[in-house]
């Protein structure tokens, strides 16, 4: 029977070799038929146009603009909501609180989304300037939407911390405070990058919510108040009616996607074993 | 008589430090009760503001048999959603189970193909929905001719959940204590017995919590699913039918535009279910821990 269960775990490694083989077969002869600089720094995404163009830097630049927006916010909430719920938190109001993270974590994003869409586009119009879906708008939405995974992987980065660096700031006659932010905080480093990591990891292939808050225009952004659009947003919005060599540009831009993933999982990892070797 | 390094024991004030750093400790208490405070109210906020949206537009309308643009009924996709869901689960519980098996009780450590499989399960677990739609699309859709179907949908999101119940799967067969494995060989069980005897049953609510997330994941998943099994408003009447669950059906509300109230309605019925999930989640994890 132990070949069934060798076979089965097999699986993973399947469906990973062919994701990879799917994507990349289909991805990367439309990168060379378009030329790769073309595609990955042309600022011009026009796919209807004679000459059609196919540059995704503006996508790219779009995602990574959202990303760091969301990092901006969602980390440092996260971060000290975990230290709140490691160090702070009555053991009673804990019990409670737990499951509401998980809670949040199990949101799905399209209501996120759609929250975005009637509560914080009506806000964000009321800033001179803004036009209500826009690069801020959907990073706030992503900072939000990241929390629960910061705020998990860091609060178990800072639970695994021996009490006796904390006991021990205390007894030299630091604060309960200064403890926790100068002896426990920084002996989690390591936990809580990772948890950063996985954040932008989450925020990067995020799409449902950020369609809905960010605008989509395919050009390179001049304000964090004018729309935008991710390499995420662009897939789902243009795959519906894309043919040839535009649907394989769209497939490309997934390809991208998968790289700037696998990028991320990589310095995860690495970040996690060297957490683990210390 | 009172020490004074007692003294600063007992109340923190006791001790004087310099004054910067009382005001840094306040201004650090400040900043991590603001941020949970911050965080804890946007999620009750989110909930009330859908719930209170939304729940007056659940009409019995909205739950009628047939889809048409002007009811906006979804009750079609509440039935393909449990479809997917079921189809989902079928496909995936037995392989992500037998994989978590063969990692906690036969694999031996150091081995290549072990390292490998881990590192394929955290890549699958860390890939973006958007990608395994592209995948699903190019593969299920296209290559094998499925055409955008239930069944299409229901591998994609197979593939998505496997890492979910593998992992909660492998913590709770690596929490079965080894005493429970070395009793059942003292008393002359095999090796394959004493999995599916012993280390299977005392695991269960840990793997039942893992299904139940993986669960709440397929009904809140979106993006893997519109070029999967598509966007199709009638219950599918059969695996190779295409048909939209409930928060593909939302995405299409919300998007149009010219049915807002019936997105909220669908809102709550989405965010309910969800809420439901979790809660029974985080029962059994409870129950688990206190045993």
């Amino acid at each position: 029977m132990s070949w069934l269960f060798a076979l089965c775990a097999c699986m993973s490694i399947v469906a990973v070799a062919l994701i990879c083989v799917f994507l990349f077969a289909n991805g990367i002869p439309a990168m060379k038929e378009i030329g790769v600089f073309d595609f990955l720094l042309g600022t011009k995404w026009a796919p209807k146009n004679h000459p059609a163009s196919y540059g995704i830097l503006p996508m790219i630049v779009g995602s990574l603009c959202v990303t760091l927006g969301s990092v901006i916010i969602g980390v440092p909430v996260g971060v000290l909501t975990a230290v709140y719920l490691s160090r702070f938190c009555p053991k009673k109001l804990h019990r409670l609180l737990e499951p509401l993270v998980q809670l949040m974590a199990g949101i799905p994003s399209i209501i996120y989304g759609f929250f975005g869409l009637v509560v914080m586009v009506p806000l964000a119009r009321m800033i001179p300037g803004c036009t209500g879906v826009s690069v801020m708008t959907a990073a706030v939405l992503l900072g939000i939407m990241i929390l629960p995974t910061v705020i998990n992987l860091s609060e178990s980065a800072i639970n695994a911390v021996p009490n006796s660096y904390y006991e021990g700031a205390l007894a030299l006659g630091a604060t309960h405070e200064r403890s926790v932010f100068f002896a426990v905080l920084p002996a989690a480093k390591s936990g809580i990058l990772a948890a950063v990591v996985l954040g932008i990891g989450r925020a990067i292939g995020e799409t449902m919510a950020v369609i809905m808050v960010a605008g989509n225009q395919p050009i390179l952004p001049r304000s964090i108040f004018k729309g935008i659009r991710t390499m995420t947003a662009n897939i789902v919005i243009e795959m519906g009616y894309a043919t040839g060599l535009h649907r394989e540009a769209l497939i490309a831009t997934g390809v991208v996607l998968f790289i700037f993933i696998l990028i991320i999982n990589l310095t995860f990892a690495v970040i996690k074993k060297r957490g683990e070797k210390r | 008589m009172v020490l004074p390094q007692q003294g600063a024991r007992l109340g923190r004030k006791d001790h004087t430090p310099k004054p910067t750093q009382g005001f840094q400790s306040w201004l650090l208490r400040l900043l991590v009760h603001g941020a949970a405070l911050f965080t804890f109210s946007i999620l009750l906020f989110l909930i009330g503001y859908i719930l209170v949206r939304g729940i007056p537009y659940l009409t019995p309308d909205l739950f009628s048999l047939e889809y048409t643009s002007e009811n906006c009924s979804m009750l079609p996709s509440i039935i393909t959603t449990v479809e997917m869901t079921l189809i989902s689960l079928l496909i995936a519980i037995p392989i992500s189970v037998f994989t978590a098996i063969y990692l906690v009780e036969y694999a031996k450590k150091g081995n290549k193909l072990v390292d490998l499989m881990r590192l394929t399960t955290e890549t699958l677990s860390g890939i973006p929905s958007i990608v395994y739609g592209l995948f699903g699309m190019l593969f299920f859709v296209t290559q094998l001719g499925w055409k955008l179907s239930l069944l299409s949908g229901s591998l994609t999101l197979a593939i998505m959940i496997l890492p979910l119940i593998m992992r909660s799967t492998e913590e709770a067969l690596l929490a079965v204590p080894d005493m429970y494995r070395e009793a059942s060989f003292g008393l002359g069980a095999g090796k394959l017995r004493t999995v599916f005897r012993i280390v299977l049953p005392s695991a269960m609510p840990g793997i039942l919590a893992g299904i139940i997330l993986a669960v709440g994941r397929i009904v809140g998943e979106t993006a893997a699913l519109i070029y999967t099994a598509g966007t199709a408003t009638e219950i599918p009447n059969g695996l190779l039918s295409s048909g939209r669950t409930l928060a593909v059906h939302m995405y299409c509300l919300s998007s149009e535009g010219l049915h807002t109230d019936q997105a909220y309605a669908t809102a709550v019925v989405l965010l309910l279910i969800v809420l439901v999930m979790n809660t029974a989640s985080a029962l059994i994890a409870r129950k688990l821990t206190k045993n």
